[in-house]
């Protein structure tokens, strides 16, 4: 666990940098985390991520696929929209857990 | 005569055969149970099954010898639900009307979902562990197979028993060592997972164990397609594994009949509440086991705990009364390490495996997130435990349907 200040809010973060407090998230935050993963946030990232949030709220496991037949992204644009490991940098600048197994 | 309903005679819908039976009243309650098998498998011996460990006879019995006296058992395909009718329309056209409905129809592995995976190539160099014939056919490629890349490979989550495929990983090195043909086989482990373990406290103690055994990670592989005839497995980032034997865990989904029913969510997954199991359908209908979407793990274990639940809650809504929210994802599964050895986690929505003893604080016997001989004789145990207590709705000693942080290191 540490704190980190994103866009002047001070918000709680596991090892890996995920907030563990989505109380604590807006969108001048994630938009820092975005900067700091080298992504520039368009409407269509925020498009992906309020569907993220959405899915997250609601309890049902991510998952790349999931994503991809949500009707926002194909599977293809999200892999230009969050390069190199989409849904690990998409849950973090949602300020979401990372999509985990049981152990 | 009240009617309730199972869809189902797998491990969950059998648990609440039992369980309400003895609750309900036989002049006030009529109990049906519907499944299109007459076989009732054990799915936790199909991870033994390709290994020789396990005959296929010691993971099947038949349906009818746990189905309790006094429910009626259908052997029927189900075709779908008629919720604003509180029916059931079979496939042979006819119908089963219910007061109470408890949807236990599993999952199933959708090999289709993926190009090219269930093509010529499907149980010839490309195969499932998560069927009895998937199983079964992959014994019989593995007494024969010469050695060459075997990639052990999970399509996308959730699946049922999440570590079943690592598991199966750790196996083969026994497996190949004992044949003494290890030299021979290279083990790739390949998840959309950024890793083997992906809790901290579980992924502290366990990375040993992929050196140890030689096995090497691709994490991150979100499969798109596999070139059965080049045999390799390609994803969205362009990202390639070669394999020579590929076993996979195919995307896992809902029967179909949840999708004819028109409620499921886009795998087929029934929207349940996840403390008190009640469908977020209709407050008649109630889930169990691997058919609903809850965050909690898919496995046998889990659906005992949610059966003893769910039974209090059928009762409570019976009587009128408010529903219990106390389903707490609670999970206790052991997972083999090879080499006669095993490791035990408890864990539950909240609370992610941490090492400790169990199920006696401070005693154990057993240890968790550590390996041992007694976790493996606990995991070969289980198989008694199921067909003698867990399916029959017998309480296990020691272990409550909520998970205890006693003797338990956070
Ligand atoms: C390889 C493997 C290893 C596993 N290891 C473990 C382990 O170590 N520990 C553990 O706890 N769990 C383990 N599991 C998971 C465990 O087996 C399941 O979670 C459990 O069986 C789920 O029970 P269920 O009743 O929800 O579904 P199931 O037991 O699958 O039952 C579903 C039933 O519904 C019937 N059905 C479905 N659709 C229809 C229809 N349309 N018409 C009629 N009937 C229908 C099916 O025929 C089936 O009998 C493992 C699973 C696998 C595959």
């Amino acid at each position: 666990m540490s704190e980190k200040t994103y866009a002047g809010v001070t918000v709680n973060c596991n090892d890996e940098g995920y907030l563990t407090d989505f109380a604590q998230w807006n969108k001048e935050v994630g938009a820092a985390i975005a900067k700091e993963e080298g992504i520039e946030m368009t409407d269509k990232h925020w498009e992906v991520i309020n569907y993220l949030q959405e899915q997250h709220k609601n309890g049902v496991p991510l998952s790349i696929r999931k994503v991809g037949k949500s009707g926002v992204v194909n599977i293809k644009e999200l892999y230009k929209l969050f390069p190199g490991g989409p849904l690990k940098k998409s849950t973090k600048i949602a300020g979401i857990p990372k999509p985990v197994s049981c152990i | 005569m009240k009617k309730l309903l199972i869809l189902g005679a797998g491990t969950s819908g059998t648990m609440m055969a039992n369980h309400l039976r003895k609750k309900l009243p036989n002049n006030e309650w009529d109990i049906t149970i519907v499944d299109k098998e007459k076989t009732h498998y054990y799915q936790p011996g199909f991870l033994f099954l390709p290994f020789d460990i396990y005959k296929s006879k010691q993971v099947k019995k038949s349906i009818d010898k746990f189905i309790p006296k006094g429910v009626n058992l259908v052997r029927e395909q189900i075709d779908r639900i008629n919720k604003d009718e509180d029916q059931v329309i079979l496939q042979n056209g006819k119908t089963l009307s219910y007061d109470i409905l408890i949807i236990a129809t599993g999952t199933n592995i959708a090999p289709q979902e993926i190009e090219g995976m269930s093509g010529k190539y499907w149980h010839k160099d490309i195969f499932d562990f998560y069927t009895y014939r998937g199983a079964k056919n992959l014994r019989n490629k593995l007494r024969e197979w010469k050695g060459g890349k075997l990639v052990v490979h999970i399509c996308e989550m959730p699946i049922k028993c999440p570590v079943a495929p690592l598991e199966f990983a750790f196996l083969a090195d026994s497996f190949f060592i004992n044949k003494n043909m290890r030299d021979k086989v290279e083990i790739t482990f390949v998840t959309p997972m950024d890793g083997a373990f992906t809790k901290p406290k579980a992924s502290k103690e366990l990375s040993y164990l992929l050196e140890e055994k030689n096995i090497k990670l691709v994490p991150n592989f979100n499969i798109e397609r596999v070139d059965g005839e080049n045999k390799k497995i390609i994803d969205y980032a362009e990202q390639e594994v070669d394999y020579d034997l590929l076993v996979t865990v195919p995307t896992n989904m809902g029967d179909e009949l949840i999708e004819r029913s028109g409620f499921g969510d886009d795998l087929n997954f029934v929207p349940t509440d996840k403390a008190t199991l009640q469908t977020k359908v209709k407050e008649n209908i109630f889930a169990i086991g691997d058919a609903t979407n809850i965050p909690a793990s898919k496995a046998g274990s889990v659906a005992h705990f949610e059966a003893e639940i769910l039974t209090e809650n059928i009762v409570r809504y019976i009587d009128g009364k408010e529903l219990k929210n106390k389903f707490d994802g609670h999970a206790n599964c052991f997972i083999e390490t090879g080499h006669g050895k095993a490791l035990l986690i408890d864990f539950n929505y909240t609370h992610e495996p941490v090492p400790g003893s169990f199920p006696l604080p401070g005693v154990g016997p057993l240890r968790l997130l550590k390996e041992s001989y007694m976790n493996h004789m606990g995991k070969l145990a289980f198989r008694w435990i199921y067909w003698n207590m867990l399916i029959k709705g017998k309480h296990i000693p020691f272990v409550t349907p909520e998970m205890s942080t006693a003797g338990k290191e956070f």
